[in-house]
């Protein structure tokens, strides 16, 4: 038995440590890595068993995807549909978090904690009179109906998100403002917005995420017309055969933006995702 | 400059008194403006949970079913009867519940195991963070077919050809273990969410309590019970809620990988709800069963918004 120093024994754990964590993230990063690879396979090679770790890539599947019309479509309805959601919830949320955070009052939290709970009913449960009050109003497949669907289901997190930037500032510099005399306006476009820049960019992105992802009233509620892109990838779900590298391609194009979003924003998210619980 | 004018018009009004006033008034018109600022937010929020939740309700308790078009006779709680009593109620109640039990399991063991796990720097640890949160910006619909095409087929997925590299019998996930498989995607998903808020609450760990511990002798799995555990349970217990709220609704992964089935294998509460509503058509039995469901989701919430509120009257 070699008897270790100290010095030796924290080297190896250092070691060790860094090759687990390493390999715990690569087993987890996995899935995606092999979607992105697969995607700039042939559809032959992205079959084949063993699996093909050494090809030459080829463009070719996403040439297809976006030689289809239907992907920008696809792609467009997401677009229209997380940035209208995203302004829309902003428009009302801004305000409600600035009266609740400046203005507050004895209802004030339970305000904010009733608009929480708003969140946790379940979709279901409201799921046949949403379909059937879309279809009298002719919201059925339309980008406006999944707008307002998605404006509705993230306006408490973002309220409270933005709630809890406010909360931030100190009231002495609103109070100064207000003793030189700006209105209301001015002191929220002028003083307000431009101090919580960063905290307001990571609500939009976070909202911006949850709109993108969404897949129960998207799937529920679109059909051709205002489908966005989890759906078109829900409809890869029922031919089998050799479609996998396409499959990959439009998945990684569907997901590489908002993984980029969700990468820039990890640290904020937390905030906005525990509703302030954890810090 | 500007403050310094304020003062000196403070100075010149003599009577103390009328300001006060005036800025009392300027306090409660502002109350005025504020409650109008918030009332757009609770007044939509308001009618989305009132409008659909009472017409659920009211649904419940009719025949009603979009293939017969006519007259809606009230039935009493019929609806609910035949709901709870069909064989579909009782799958799909065991596999909610197992779907989320295993999932919370899996995600809390893992999620604090790999947060102590990345707690102390090593070189890399940014970019292995954001490789450990990124399944969670992947959409459901993605990470279902990609779990079940290309992972999980049995012969050209990955794991079958692992199993056959270690000279075992690849596996046919969705045929033979559907509700497993389905437990592996979407704690998959969630994983992530798990170690990011665990990760965070570990940065707020008093390390010189650790260090002192060390220094009294204490072992690593010391530590972690008597130290890491009590400091982590409250977030534990907010992964727990939060996940759960979101765990009694899984869908997609369902409606794109395996459609329920084989049989009932795999329908939770929330599938067997569309499929009574957008499959059958019958809005009666779908309104039942989507009432059960807000019941179930609200046992929950209640301790969650409980929690949430003591964090919020501890915070100011």
């Amino acid at each position: 038995m070699i008897a270790l120093s100290q010095k030796q024994r924290r080297v190896f754990s250092q070691i060790a440590l860094t090759a687990a964590a390493w390999s715990v993230a690569f087993i987890i990063f996995f899935p995606i890595l092999w979607m992105v690879l697969t995607s700039f396979k042939t559809e032959l090679e992205a079959f084949a068993t063993p699996p093909s770790l050494f090809f030459s890539p080829t463009l070719e599947n996403y040439q297809e995807v976006f030689g289809r019309s239907d992907y920008m479509h696809y792609a467009w309805n997401s677009v229209v549909i997380s940035m209208g959601a995203t302004l829309l919830g902003m428009l009302l949320a801004v305000p409600a978090a600035y009266a609740m955070a400046f203005y507050e009052t004895k209802r004030t939290q339970s305000t904010l904690l009733w608009m929480l709970s708003t969140k946790m009913l379940p979709p279901v449960g409201v799921l046949v009179p949403i379909y059937l009050l879309f279809k009298e109003s002719g919201l059925l497949d339309t980008r406006t109906g999944l707008i307002l669907i998605y404006t509705l289901i993230n306006l408490p997190i973002m309220v409270w998100m933005i709630y809890t930037y406010f909360k931030e500032i100190p009231k002495d510099i609103l109070e100064a403002c207000r003793m030189d005399g700006a209105t209301l306006g001015q002191e929220i476009s002028r003083v307000l917005l431009p101090m919580c820049k960063g905290g307001l960019a990571s609500t939009v992105l976070l909202s911006l995420i949850l709109c993108w992802n969404e897949a129960f009233w998207s799937l529920n509620l679109t059909a051709a017309n205002a489908a966005p892109l989890t759906a078109l990838i829900a409809s890869y779900s029922s031919p089998e055969g050799l479609f996998w590298a396409k499959l990959s391609a439009v998945s990684t194009l569907a997901c590489a933006p908002i993984l980029i979003f969700g990468w820039i924003s990890q640290k904020q998210l937390v905030r906005g995702l525990s509703f302030g619980a954890v810090k | 400059m500007t403050i310094q004018s304020c003062d000196l018009n403070a100075s010149v009004v003599p009577m103390p008194v009328s300001n006060e006033n005036s800025a009392a008034s300027a306090h409660s018109k502002a109350q005025r403006v504020a409650r109008w600022l918030v009332s757009p937010s609770v007044l939509v929020l308001l009618l989305w949970m009132i409008v659909p939740l009472s017409m659920t309700i009211y649904f419940s308790v009719l025949q009603y079913s979009l293939l017969y078009p006519g007259e809606h006779p009230f039935v009493g709680l019929e609806n609910y009867e035949f709901f709870l009593t069909d064989e579909g109620f009782s799958a799909g109640m065991s596999n909610t519940l197992i779907l989320v039990g295993a999932v919370l399991a899996i995600t809390v063991v893992l999620g604090v195991a790999i947060s102590v796990l990345i707690n102390t720097p090593f070189p890399g640890r940014g970019i292995v963070r954001v490789m450990l949160i990124s399944p969670f910006f992947i959409m459901p619909t993605v990470s279902a077919l990609v779990w079940k095409n290309l992972l999980m087929h049995p012969v050209s997925g990955v794991f079958a050809w692992l199993a056959q590299v270690m000279g075992m019998e690849p596996v046919d996930w969705f045929a033979q273990y559907p509700l497993s498989a389905i437990i592996l995607i979407v704690a998959w998903q969630w994983l992530p969410f798990a170690i990011l808020l665990l990760m965070t609450a570990m940065q707020s760990l008093d390390k010189e309590q650790v260090e002192a511990a060390k220094l009294d002798g204490a072992g690593g799995w010391a530590i972690f019970r008597h130290i890491t555990l009590p400091h982590l349970a409250r977030p534990i217990a907010v992964v727990v809620m939060i996940e759960t709220i979101f765990l009694l609704s899984v869908f997609a992964e369902i409606f794109t990988t395996t459609g329920g089935g084989p049989g009932y294998e795999t329908t939770n509460l929330a599938y067997l709800i569309y499929s009574q509503a957008l499959l059958q058509f019958d809005v009666g039995m779908a309104s039942a069963g989507g009432l059960i469901a807000v019941v179930l989701a609200n046992i929950v919430a209640f301790f969650l918004v409980r929690l949430i509120g003591k964090s919020l009257t501890e915070k100011h």
